[in-house]
């Protein structure tokens, strides 16, 4: 049991947390993060692990998170039945994906995620007396205090965590693996990896679909544009388990946690650096210099990317031996 | 009725017929060779029992039952394993996950997957690598997992394609006895083998294929004095 | 029947321009199987030359000249430092040169957007907007300007490839990468050299796009998106099928428009895409054997 010992420590941690930390800037951070946790672990189950990268993942998130708010506009049920059932509506759409798109593989698959991501968005978008159209769907958030959804989000990121343990720790874990590295191999030995492929997707894009409900509910508004976009979710899932570490259980929760620090931090400004420089000094560059990398945040997603995948392409958890070695300047010792 | 039985075998590419009418029988218990140049289509006609792809047109017959056409992994719940002749580890996993990975075919919890990888590891001599990762063995490591991950889905029949290509004598010779081993342990075996010196000594019978067409049959003494076959290698070679 | 005939010249004219598009792409997915995300991107960068040399007085069609030179260069920087090491990285995910291009574009739309802002721009010229006539279906003289150029482009790369020694060691290195090496091709600079050729086909597309267009950041993601819709309809690494994919795209579009609405442009590419890979992998390279 020793292996759980410090994710459960963290679990007890996070569970305390609101209870220590009341603001609500920072509670909605920690929601961000634990969002991110399922839904890079998630991804990490089918491209990680199953070896089917899917540059789509928005498509899941972002159905679950329409079927928690159609519910409501249209038949008036409340959101948080769209949490019960956005994941099992995302799995569905899942797979007729898996039939067409399985049966191709590497680049092909992960184009034809891209197709999927964005055609769902075309379609969220131009249906407008189904969805909204580019009006998206409001609702009434149910709370007004963060807690009840940190607590929420918590709940998600625990389960989906631990059902992604308990499953590739055992029989279907080493038949994914199997279909990664050589698929042709795992069907001499007596795996159907048609089925199996259909299992890592279906498990995966329940655990995002859920993730999206759950935003539906929190966030109470959702747009074709946001829920959908291929940069804020399909590649930003990839990159949470890629910094993290693909193919790894705690991963993609290292990664996560790594990536909304990020992007807070050029969201912010540098954490708000240079506003605080500008007030100190009372020089109105800081202000404009400020603005600039709050504008930028994009632009330095975009070069995260680049860098990540040049120095860092196992991830921290899966390259840890390389930091170590270069940033710790730790020997490896023999 | 033969315990296996391959009937008038076709397999077309295109315009190129690469296995053509090909017919043998193998008893239960035998080790039955299977010769011939390269491209003669020995590995086509393994893929077409094993399920990689269905023949042209013929059938299989295994126990009494046609099992032509039939998905690999169906192929491999029947009884019937596969080496391959380009081995193909499961490179990022170790020797025994691969082996656990085969082992599930026939075990359904961890505890048991495990314990029967464990037992097929040592049986076939893996022990002292049963911790390494599969993709930093040599070539002689890896054939040998392709052997205990087909022996480790319990197969009663088990095709070998070409288990000591690329080996040393020594090594070569720890393969010859391996087979043997599984011979007795009651597996039967067809093995295609171009290394001489290896299939002649331990097959019961021998089928010599060229051009995808049988050319002789017989024991391997048989085989070896017939003039076709010596003329398909053009001086047949005692590595 | 005039309206019919006018949405088919249109979008034949436009499926020169796509072609342009399509050969990069395909070019540089034949030879490196790289998925170039960043495409549509520098397409984009070549529309901001032409733009910013239009201020100064340039005409677009010889911008033409700056804009190729100029994106061949950046292709080859992209290649040597950002791609091509990652060919020998060990990594569980193959993918990570499709995700690679993804920051690629990324960084170039925001670079984009600070230098430029996100408000469109527009170049003027006399001619642009201008139309001939053939009977009573009206050409537009830029499109029409913009298929020549894509005409003798195309016939200029097919002259390359067969001909030249560079173009043969490009097929050869898109065939067998390790037999090129084995018979003296310099495979590492051959990659470069085709990301570079890639992208000034690109470049070119977009010059010749830009008298026409609205230019703004965002533009390259629906264009990498029509590049490698036309790429997959034509089969990877056929110049013929990029050729054959960029005009198809160009009349379906064309039709969508006329006879579904402004809207449904988009979707009409997602649809074909789908249909491809349902009823013919491969694209139409399979059909053509080329």
């Amino acid at each position: 049991m020793k292996k759980n010992a410090v994710p459960l420590v963290l679990l007890a941690v996070l569970a305390v947390f609101p209870l220590v930390v009341t603001s609500d800037y920072f509670l909605h951070l920690m929601i961000l993060f634990l969002l991110w946790v399922v839904i890079g672990s998630s991804w990490n189950v089918l491209a990680g692990y199953t070896g089917q990268v899917s540059f789509g993942h928005a498509a899941f998130f972002g159905v679950g998170a329409y079927t928690a708010g159609l519910l409501f506009q249209h038949l008036q049920i409340s959101p948080w039945w769209g949490m019960a059932l956005g994941g099992f509506v995302a799995a569905l759409i899942g797979l007729p994906f898996g039939a067409i798109c399985f049966p191709l593989r590497g680049a092909y698959f992960a184009l034809a995620s891209l197709a999927l991501g964005e055609g769902i968005r075309h379609i969220a978008t131009i249906s407008e007396s189904f969805t909204g159209g580019m009006m998206g769907i409001m609702i009434m958030p149910s709370f007004v205090s963060k807690t009840p959804y940190y607590y929420i989000a918590l709940g998600l990121a625990a389960l989906s965590v631990l059902s992604i343990q308990l499953v590739i720790r055992t029989k279907p874990g080493y038949y994914f693996v199997s279909i990664r590295e050589d698929q042709d191999a795992a069907e001499s030995l007596g795996i159907d990896t048609t089925l199996y492929k259909n299992a890592s997707l279906a498990l995966s894009s329940f655990w995002t679909g859920m993730a999206g409900a759950f935003y539906m509910n929190y966030m109470g508004f959702v747009d074709p544009h946001v829920v959908f976009s291929l940069h804020d979710y399909s590649v930003m899932a990839i990159l949470v388990a890629i910094v993290g570490g693909v193919g790894t259980i705690y991963g993609p929760a290292v990664g996560a946690f790594i990536m909304v620090a990020v992007q807070e931090f050029f969201r912010s400004g540098f954490f708000g650096a240079f506003d605080y420089l500008g007030r100190v000094t009372g020089s109105s560059s800081f202000a404009s210099l400020s603005e600039v990398v709050r504008q930028a945040h994009v632009l330095g997603f975009g070069i995260l990317v680049v860098v990540v995948i040049l120095f860092l392409p196992n991830g921290i958890v899966g390259d840890w031996e390389k930091i170590r070695r270069n940033v710790f300047r730790i020997q490896p010792t023999r | 009725m033969a315990f296996f039985r391959v009937e008038k075998l076709v397999k077309q590419f295109g315009g190129l017929t690469a296995v053509n009418e090909v017919t043998f029988e193998v008893e239960k218990g035998e080790i039955f060779g299977l010769i011939g140049p390269n491209g003669s289509g020995k590995t086509t006609t393994f893929n077409m029992i094993s399920g990689t792809y269905p023949p042209t047109s013929g059938k299989v017959f295994f126990k009494g039952r046609e099992i032509q056409g039939r998905k690999a992994n169906r192929i491999c719940h029947l009884g019937i394993g596969r080496t391959f002749q380009v081995v193909r580890p499961l490179g990022r996993m170790t020797v025994l996950d691969n082996v656990i990975a085969a082992a599930f075919s026939r075990e359904n919890t961890m505890r048991g997957a495990r314990a029967h990888a464990e037992k097929t590891i040592a049986f076939c001599g893996l022990e002292p690598v049963s911790g390494v990762l599969a993709k930093s063995l040599p070539i002689a490591g890896r054939k040998r997992l392709e052997i205990a991950r087909a022996m480790a889905t319990r197969p009663e029949l088990l095709l070998l394609d070409e288990t000591a290509a690329g080996l040393n004598p020594t090594e070569s010779l720890e393969a010859v006895e391996l087979i043997r081993k599984i011979r007795e342990n009651g597996t039967t075996i067809v093995i295609i083998e171009h290394i001489m010196r290896v299939i002649m000594s331990i097959s019961d019978r021998i089928h010599a294929i060229n051009f995808g067409q049988t050319i002789a049959e017989g024991t391997p003494s048989e085989v070896a004095a017939n003039p076709q076959v010596i003329e398909a290698y053009l001086g047949t070679d005692y590595a | 029947m005039d309206v019919f005939l006018q949405t088919v010249v249109a979008g034949f004219l436009k499926g020169g321009l796509y072609a342009l598009i399509g050969i990069g792409m395909t070019l540089i997915m034949g030879v490196m199987g790289i998925i170039n995300l960043a495409h549509g991107q520098l397409m984009m960068l070549a529309m901001y030359i032409t733009f910013l040399l239009n201020t100064m007085g340039v005409d677009p069609y010889l911008s033409l000249f700056v804009a190729m030179p100029a994106l061949f260069l950046l292709g080859v920087v992209i290649q040597k430092f950002l791609l091509n090491p990652l060919i020998k990285v060990e990594t569980i995910l193959p993918e990570n040169q499709v995700l690679m291009t993804v920051g690629i574009g990324m960084v170039i739309t925001e670079v984009a957007r600070f230098l430029f802002k996100s408000d469109y721009k527009y170049i003027k010229t006399d001619y642009a907007n201008a139309t001939f006539f053939l009977g009573k279906i009206s050409f537009s003289v830029a499109l029409t300007i913009a298929f020549a150029f894509a005409l003798v482009f195309t016939a200029a790369m097919f002259w390359f490839l067969l001909k030249t020694d560079l173009g043969r060691s490009i097929r050869a290195t898109a065939q067998d990468k390790d037999a090129a090496t084995l018979m003296g091709v310099h495979t590492g600079r051959i990659t470069v050299i085709t990301f570079g050729l890639g992208a000034a086909l690109v470049a070119a597309a977009g010059s010749l796009l830009a008298p026409v267009y609205y230019i703004f950041p965002d533009l390259g993601g629906p264009f990498t998106a029509k590049a490698f819709i036309i790429t997959i309809l034509g089969g990877l690494g056929s110049t013929v099928g990029a050729i054959l994919g960029g005009v198809t795209l160009g009349l379906a579009e064309s039709l969508g428009a006329t006879y579904l609405g402004m809207e449904y442009e988009d979707i009409v590419g997602l649809a074909i895409f789908i249909a491809v890979l349902l009823f013919l992998p491969g694209g139409f390279k399979r059909l053509t054997k080329v």
